[in-house]
């Protein structure tokens, strides 16, 4: 495996949306080696998805620093591309040309365009629905086609904002499993936010735990499982049950406590 | 030799009986359609011809007689003949093609920065709705005044007619859009000329038209009172000469090529919408 990730440095990140509301979360001091799968779990409201925006470079943020590859985040770049929560595909294109939209921007010759488009509806199996109106595929097809529009950008990173929570169980851990070997087979990182800890534990080499008000990362375990990663192994099950523990432990932590990072492995 | 069991027989035969029986359903609502429109133009020109007899077996009336339907129809060769019908068409044509590509040109910018711009929704809110309510025909002093010709006066009341559906239907349409496309595009690297020539116009090109639709409609209505005065060709001049003249079959013929002119131009409006139309039906 090749790999062709970035290293992220978030260094005493916090950030609030206006100056009278309230901090959505701060001092969240994040390192990751490039190739690496970070996942994100927490409960509603506790800032998470406002962290990966801001990591996208969607968002500035009020304190402290994003550096990718040692470079400060100052705006979007096609380096990392963000797949959202619902796949917002622009209806009025087919596959092909919502896959190819990014390149487009790029000004790539239409040869390239398709060359990489067909690839990237190969990674995620849809090269037969390429000339479909986006609005005539399922849920999860939709969700595909939004994984090929970020990944026809050979990004280096890729964050994932909840993006299977709206699809079927089985459409869901399809999704999981083929987004996590594609991300190993590339080499690239994966920064994935969810509430899913079943998801955690089957896509994250690194589970961090945020919670509190504002929001602080309280956890950060190394997921130390072999690949492919099964729902019922009984190794994944055993991590589950100890990340759930974790988790629940962190989340009713009470606020005034001292919150000093744990590391763990499971 | 592959045979066919019964059940797979019997299964194609219900295949091809069903299909035949869509296609024959399909046909019988397109045909009822047809025969819908047919009666719906013959009912109408049967008011019409009854409007006309009625005008003609009435001593104090027959001399209105030639606004019935076949008087009218009489006249249709030779007012193509001598020119009067494809001279007025052109004429109103280029007044309306002017008018509506000015109003396209600032609607759709005003359009944009209503969806788009808060500050100017607000600012421009009540100037634009006074101004909107104001009849287009009550300017026609006014541009008389402003503009050298009549010509550019007729324009600029159509232009002002029918810029105003055109810029509101594309604030709706942009009102409509999903933000999360234009966070999408920028994520994936569009700049703002990107955002508005991949994203807002495809999103709104729908509203757009139906905008472009409304106006023609407007501009249409204005168009024949605006050339009712000053001007010396156009639909509506032919209208007012004929009325002058007192040809009465001459001035239905003109009221008549107004009816189906509109009704082409906004059946493929109409056509056109359908086809821009991305939105799947529930």
């Amino acid at each position: 495996m090749a790999i062709r990730g970035i290293s992220i440095e978030m260094d005493n990140l916090t950030h609030r949306y206006t100056a009278q509301s309230p901090l959505t979360f701060e001092s969240v001091n994040v390192e990751a080696a490039p190739g690496e799968s970070l996942v994100i779990i927490g409960r509603s409201g506790c800032g998470k998805s406002t962290l990966l925006h801001i990591l996208a470079g969607l968002l500035e943020p009020n304190g402290g620093s994003v550096k990718l590859d040692g470079k400060k985040v100052e705006g979007t770049s096609p380096r990392w591309v963000m797949m959202f929560q619902a796949p917002h595909l622009f209806p009025w294109m087919t596959v092909t040309s919502n896959v190819g939209i990014g390149l487009k921007f790029a000004n790539w010759p239409k040869k390239k365009i398709r060359e990489r488009v067909g690839y990237a509806l190969s990674l995620v199996s849809l090269e037969e629905f390429a000339d479909n109106n986006v609005q005539d595929l399922s849920g999860g097809q939709q969700q595909r086609v939004a994984l090929a529009r970020s990944l026809v950008m050979e990004p280096e990173m890729l964050l994932l904002d909840e993006p299977f929570s709206a699809l079927d169980a089985f459409t869901r851990a399809s999704l999981q499993h083929d987004v996590r070997s594609i991300a190993k087979e590339l080499g690239i990182n994966l920064v994935m936010v969810t509430h899913d800890i079943d998801e955690a534990v089957l896509m994250a080499d690194r589970a961090l735990i945020m919670a509190g008000q504002p929001g602080k990362i309280m956890h950060d375990i190394e997921v130390d499982l072999p690949d492919p990663r099964e729902r019922n192994d009984p190794q994944v099950r055993a991590s589950r049950v100890e990340l759930m523990k974790i988790f629940h432990d962190a989340a009713n932590t009470p606020q005034e406590s001292p919150s000093e990072l744990v590391i763990t492995t499971i | 030799m592959k045979t066919n069991t019964t059940s797979e027989v019997v299964i194609n035969e219900v295949a091809t009986a069903t299909g035949a029986n869509q296609q024959f359903s399909a046909l019988k609502v397109r045909g009822k359609r047809l025969f819908n429109w047919v009666a719906g133009l013959a009912i109408l020109f049967g008011l019409w011809w009854l409007g006309g007899y009625m005008l003609y077996i009435n001593p104090d009336t027959t001399n209105f007689a030639d606004f019935g339907p076949i008087p009218t129809l009489k006249a249709f060769p030779g007012l193509w003949a001598d020119g009067t019908i494809p001279d007025a068409i052109k004429s109103s044509g280029y007044r309306l093609g002017i008018a509506l590509s000015i109003a396209i040109s600032v609607g759709i910018p005003i359009g944009i920065l209503l969806g788009r711009s808060r500050r100017f929704r607000e600012l421009s809110n009540s100037p634009f709705q006074l101004l909107r309510m104001i009849s287009p025909l009550s300017w026609e002093p006014i541009a008389v005044i402003v503009f050298l010709s009549w010509n550019q006066a007729i324009i600029f009341l159509l232009a002002i007619a029918s810029v105003w559906p055109v810029a509101f239907a594309t604030a709706a349409g942009l009102a409509k859009v999903d933000p999360a496309w234009f966070k999408v595009a920028r994520n994936l690297g569009a700049t703002r000329w990107h955002t508005l020539t991949q994203i807002i116009l495809p999103a709104i090109a729908f509203d757009i038209v139906t905008g472009i639709r409304a106006a023609l409609g407007v501009a249409w209505i204005v168009l024949v009172p605006a050339e009712f005065l000053g001007v010396t060709s156009g639909l509506g001049y032919s209208i007012a000469d004929a009325r002058e003249t007192l040809s009465y079959d001459h001035l239905t013929a003109m009221v008549l090529t107004i009816g189906i002119i509109g009704y082409l131009l906004d059946s493929s409006l109409a056509y056109v919408i359908k086809h821009w139309c991305w939105h799947r039906a529930a």
